[in-house]
């Protein structure tokens, strides 16, 4: 009896122990398929133009290793002046949105007032319609001004976002209203508590809305588009764009994959480094796009 | 009070202006513009007001192929990326080490530029004079037939189209289902290896019914998302779609509004409203459906 009972046991460990590896097995083979496009860059981007081109079937490694190519994505096309712009763009965009963001998220869950849940509600609403519907008023409005080609153009439509504004007046409201009643008592104004008690206590949330804020930033490309067509106002995203049309000519690979490479690396570094915050702000609803 | 409601209203200010400015009005006009027949961006000038705009795009086989592509595009990548990311959520959840490590892997096409990394997908799958790409050479290894995916058949381009788009929206997916997985209760996980109770059973009958909501979520998004698919055709293609036959209809109003083919807001805005309508119309069915069927 006891023998068979070890027997049925041992089975049962071997079963859980092969369906263990076929989990581990399927997880690397998409953590490949995930990664094989950033060594493929990597690896494309250090080939020299001449050996690249000599490879008729392609080879995974490479024993010569070269800089050419960054130093080709430099000077050959202006990509240092798109990486600029996207930098300038990006920040001036989240630094605008966080401030517009936190000054009504802090009206919608301190403040009372008449018709707020009116319009907190209208609000929520205006997270159901698509950018792809407003963007035709909005491009021919910037026209109309004559912003085409510069960063207010760029910017001003691109602060909107709702979701943002929800995500901060629920994380206010957490903070007990006795402090903002103590604060009133000290006479302290609503701006000045809003600055020195909101601000800092509500700090992760506000710190996962600029990171991911900026992602979205670093890689819009519609709006860049219909708004630019002097390449001194390009980001990365139309830059890139037009270097794989008009930059190196069509069969320099190595070149624009350095240039791949040079507009992926900010993003992943800021990833790596907010990994936790990211995550966790994605999975509270954002959505890329 | 009044002057707590005038200082409300004033911290709402900016975010109002900003919204009404770029968001409600633009809503307004862009279902004005459908109507306006003949409408002339450089005088500002129309003719009547009618639905000629709606049935100009209705037959214009460019707008044909593009719903058509975005519709297989939909149909393919939203179940496939769904249940592809169930698949691996449910497979990080049953593993303890190098859990982080591979969550952290999954995420990183979120992080990334879908115009720059397509670029990358572009050379994996493209086939020249000078070479058959890296994917061709797999398919030769097991025998096949090199394909150009970039410049070739229909179905070749849709394949990447659907097999990037799916590299793209994975990363959220995964992490929506696994933070979903981790919150279910773990006593019915207890309470069902009690009674010894088969790992396939507990699947379907304890994993699946709880994270329902979310995966139909997903599905809902899924199919939202692809209907607004537009950079990833792009950066596999070029801009110019219409040329490769691979537009979107998302690329089709934008083509319509600007590039060498734009120029119509009109037109553009009736393919707009058409997408919204599209759009709205699932949304809602999948809203129904999913109150009937979702039960924990």
């Amino acid at each position: 009896m006891e023998v068979d009972y070890e027997k049925i046991e041992k089975a049962a460990k071997r079963r859980s122990g092969v369906l263990r590896g076929l989990t581990y097995a399927g997880l690397s083979v998409w953590a490949l398929i995930v990664l094989f496009p950033f060594y493929w860059m990597i690896l494309t981007s250090v080939k020299s133009y001449a050996s690249y081109n000599a490879e008729y079937v392609p080879s995974f490694f490479t024993l010569h290793p070269t800089l050419e190519n960054y130093e080709n994505a430099f000077t050959a096309v202006p990509l240092g002046g798109y990486l600029m712009n996207t930098v300038i763009f990006a920040l001036l965009t989240t630094l605008l949105m966080v401030v517009v963001s936190v000054l009504a998220a802090y009206a919608f869950a301190r403040l009372e007032f008449k018709g707020k849940n009116l319009v907190f509600t209208l609000f929520l609403s205006l997270m159901m319609i698509p950018s792809e519907l407003v963007v035709i008023t909005n491009f021919v409005t910037i026209t109309n001004l004559d912003l085409r080609n510069t960063f207010t153009g760029l910017i001003l439509p691109s602060v909107t976002s709702v979701f943002y504004i929800y995500l901060l007046k629920e994380n206010f409201e957490q903070v007990p209203d006795e402090l903002y009643r103590a604060a009133k008592v000290d006479g302290t104004s609503d701006l000045k508590y809003l600055w020195k008690v909101m601000v800092p206590i509500c700090r992760p949330t506000i710190v996962t809305v600029t990171i991911l804020k900026i992602i979205e930033c670093w890689n819009s490309y519609v709006w860049p588009r219909l708004i630019t067509d002097d390449p001194a106002y390009y980001l990365v995203s139309n830059g890139i764009q037009e270097i794989r049309e008009n930059g190196f000519g069509r069969e320099n690979i190595p070149a624009m994959m350095a240039a791949v490479v040079v507009i992926s690396v900010p993003l992943i570094i800021l990833f790596l480094v907010f990994r936790r915050k990211i995550m966790e702000g994605v999975a509270r609803g954002g959505m890329k796009g | 009070m009044s002057t707590n409601n005038k200082k409300a209203w004033l911290y709402l200010l900016p975010a109002l202006l900003f919204l009404i400015f770029f968001m409600v009005y633009p809503l307004i006009d862009v279902i004005i513009y459908s109507v306006e027949e003949g409408y002339n961006f450089a005088s500002q000038t129309y003719f009547g007001v009618g639905t000629y705009n709606f049935s100009y795009v209705l037959h214009d086989p460019y707008c044909l192929q593009a719903v058509k592509n975005t519709f297989i595009l939909v149909i393919i990548t939203a179940p496939v990326s769904s249940g592809l990311a169930l698949l691996i959520s449910v497979g990080l959840s049953s593993i303890r080490p190098l859990r982080e490590l591979y969550q952290t892997i999954y995420f990183l096409p979120y992080v990334t530029n879908t115009l720059a990394v397509g670029l990358v997908f572009m050379i994996l799958f493209q086939r020249t004079e000078y070479t058959d790409g890296m994917v061709n050479l797999l398919i030769n290894w097991f025998g096949g037939e090199s394909v150009d995916f970039i410049d070739g058949p229909y179905w070749a381009k849709m394949f990447v189209l659907c097999f990037y788009t799916v590299w793209v929206v994975m990363p959220f997916k995964i992490l929506v289902l696994t933070s979903a997985l981790a919150s279910v209760n773990q006593d019915y996980y207890k309470a069902a290896r009690v009674d010894g109770t088969p790992r396939l059973r507990v699947f379907t009958k304890i994993t699946l019914p709880m994270i329902s909501p979310m995966l139909f979520y997903l599905v809902i998004t899924g199919f939202i998302g692809a209907f607004k698919a537009y950079s990833d055709a792009v950066a596999l293609f070029g801009t110019d779609l219409n040329a490769a036959g691979m537009n979107t209809i998302v690329g089709y109003v934008y083509d319509m509004l600007y590039g060498d083919s734009g120029g119509y807001p009109s037109y553009a805005s009736a393919a707009a409203v058409i997408l919204f309508v599209i759009v709205l119309t699932i949304t809602c069915v999948n809203l129904l459906v999913s109150r009937k069927k979702v039960r924990y």
